[in-house]
């Protein structure tokens, strides 16, 4: 205790101990631009990152022409338009973030890291900046896209768009991370994201419109991650979405964001298992 | 500035792992500013989770730490500015290239050097533009080196800075290590290379098992080993025929096969008086060999007499103070004598 009180008196303060000259914002971004390199670098998740969440929707669309959507009031571009951002969050964002993640810990970059001025959420926020850029500007592409060809009309009410929008690229980097907690290494990490991918695609509104299933597995499936991204944007457009059901939808991808960084302060592994 | 403030302070430091093992056992040591502390240890003794804790990398179970009169764990933002350091393996992205590295570093670095300057002092300037996962060990040990130095920090941590370096990388880096320390920088260093602590720090400690066996400077920790003279006893003679050991000053013998090996705290006595029995009786003493305490010796000794006592010790009665009371151990109280 003596020693503690020592360091508060008299002539140490003349070293005047210098403090932080590099703030948050200044670490992230060059965390990002380091990202980014390695991102334009690793071909295989570039390019499944990048072109996969284009072609899915087109692939989407003899599917969604055979339902029966004007009963549910629907319209082809309607269905594609939130899938494809949906898409986009699934393999621009979350996929690829978790091999990032991943591979960072493997080589234990993440660990050296932590040594640094950097802090935890500074490291993880800095590493998915580029992917979420991607995501971000492939969702815009595909809505410009998908209003030029598909006939979707302009948004009724885009507001809730933009949520869902921003609200989806909170929440997959952060699902992201937490599945790379339950992996051993870079291709682990992807079999690791497999069921969450898998569901989402299927049960999230993203093939199959929750207008078109069955009541009960909708209200089962819209409380997925996925489920609230598409729901609001779809809203977006479409205009029909109460306000009660775009508080839930909005209630539903907070809960979610919550949880996962919640998992992630308690359980991310910053290095490897040996 | 008052020097005589400790930069580094730790105060019966405790680590236990989840699973219960206790790698750091109440370690206390303190160094000053400009000064250079090597920690030394085999594998396991606990090195490297000591460093850790005095890092701020984790929260000690037990203890305190003071860096910079801050705590280095609760306390980061105002320790992590000022402190660098490089871990025993680095991590780096193996597809960026140094010039990147370094940028990137930089760019999380308070008051980082030029990106050029930071690689000349390593001498990785030709290596710039060349991928992380094409330089071999030796050349990633030194990028490891480079960032740690980048924000010019008051107090440097290197753990095994050479390890994997040839002979000419180790000379540079050591070079280099001095040039800081003469400039005021605080050095801990854990290494397993004896040479490197016994030319490089100012202080050093021996870990065994979690705790501090030895400390002192490294004239010190040499001068407590006992000297050895060793030779193969001419046919004919035994032990007995010897003078009295006693009166040469010498403390402990074996004998293996035919050699015989002294141990003594009078190094010159004792071989002045067996060369002179030599001498008169007309014998050659064949693979006559007479050396000093080392750090070698210190280290090895400790080793082996730690574990002893730990065996003795068997359960609890962790009443430590082990600095002191090993040390005064390894000072001749244990030594065996064994008479064939």
């Amino acid at each position: 205790m003596s020693a503690g009180t020592g360091t508060e008196t008299g002539t140490s303060t003349a070293a005047a101990p210098v403090g932080a000259t590099v703030t948050a914002v200044g670490r992230m971004t060059s965390l990002a631009r380091a990202e980014l390199t390695l991102l334009a670098r690793s071909r295989a998740t570039f390019f499944a990152a990048v072109f996969v969440p284009l072609v899915l929707p087109l692939s989407l669309r003899s599917t969604v022409e055979d339902m029966d959507l004007k009963e549910a009031g629907l319209s082809i571009g309607s269905v594609i338009l939130p899938s494809a951002v949906g898409f986009s969050l699934l393999f621009a964002v979350y996929s690829a973030l978790v091999s990032v993640y991943a591979a960072r810990r493997e080589e234990l970059v993440l660990k050296r890291l932590r040594t640094g001025e950097l802090r935890d959420a500074e490291i993880l926020t800095g590493a998915a900046v580029p992917s979420v850029l991607i995501g971000l500007v492939q969702c815009l592409v595909l809505t410009v896209a998908c209003a030029a060809l598909m006939d979707v009309g302009t948004p009724q009410a885009p507001l809730l768009a933009v949520v869902g929008l921003v609200v989806g690229l909170v929440m997959w980097p952060a699902l992201a991370a937490v599945t790379a907690s339950f992996s051993r290494s870079v291709e682990g990490a992807q079999v690791a994201a497999m069921p969450l991918l898998l569901v989402s695609m299927l049960a999230s509104g993203t093939v199959v419109p929750f207008e078109v299933m069955p009541d009960r597995v909708a209200t089962v499936c819209e409380l997925l991650p996925l489920s609230p991204v598409i729901t609001l944007i779809r809203g977006g457009w479409t205009g029909s979405l109460s306000g009660y059901e775009a508080l839930g939808a909005v209630a539903t991808a907070l809960a979610w964001t919550v949880l996962a960084v919640f998992a992630v302060r308690k359980w991310f592994r910053w290095e490897p298992r040996r | 500035m008052n020097t005589n403030e400790p930069v580094i302070e730790v105060t019966d430091l405790r680590r236990v792992y989840a699973g219960g093992f206790e790698a750091v056992r109440g370690v206390s040591f303190q160094v000053g500013r400009g000064e250079l502390f090597a920690l030394l240890g085999t594998n396991g003794a606990g090195k490297t989770s000591t460093v850790e804790l005095i890092e701020g990398l984790a929260p000690p179970a037990g203890g305190r730490v003071r860096v910079l009169g801050h705590d280095p764990y609760s306390e980061r933002s105002a320790v992590r500015p000022r402190i660098g350091l490089m871990l025993q393996e680095g991590g780096f992205p193996s597809e960026l290239t140094v010039s990147e590295t370094v940028r990137m570093w930089a760019g999380c670095t308070s008051g980082a050097r030029p990106e050029s300057e930071a690689l000349s002092l390593v001498g990785l300037t030709r290596r710039a533009g060349v991928r992380v996962k094409q330089l071999s060990g030796g050349e990633k040990r030194r990028l490891d080196l480079a960032l740690a130095l980048l924000g010019r920090p008051e107090v440097l941590f290197l753990d095994e800075p050479t390890t994997g370096l040839d002979a000419e990388g180790r000379q540079e880096t050591w070079e280099l290590v001095r040039e800081l320390r003469a400039t005021g920088t605080t050095v801990l260093l854990t290494t397993h290379y004896l040479e490197e602590a016994e030319g490089l720090a100012d202080r050093l400690a021996i870990l065994h098992a979690g705790r501090i066996a030895v400390s002192g400077t490294p004239a010190e920790v040499t001068a407590s080993q006992p000297s050895r003279i060793s030779f193969e006893l001419p046919t004919g003679y035994f032990p007995g025929d010897l003078p009295p050991l006693d009166s040469l000053g010498v403390t402990g013998h074996e004998v293996v096969g035919r050699v015989l090996r002294l141990r003594t705290n009078e190094l010159q006595r004792a071989a002045t008086g067996l060369l002179t029995w030599a001498e008169r009786t007309g014998v050659e003493l064949r693979g006559l060999d007479v050396r000093s305490g080392s750090l070698e010796e210190a280290f090895l000794r400790i080793a082996r007499d730690v574990s002893e006592q730990e065996a003795q010790e068997t359960q609890g009665a962790r009443k430590i103070q082990a600095g002191q009371a090993r040390g005064s151990a390894s000072a001749g109280t244990s030594e065996k004598e064994h008479v064939a």
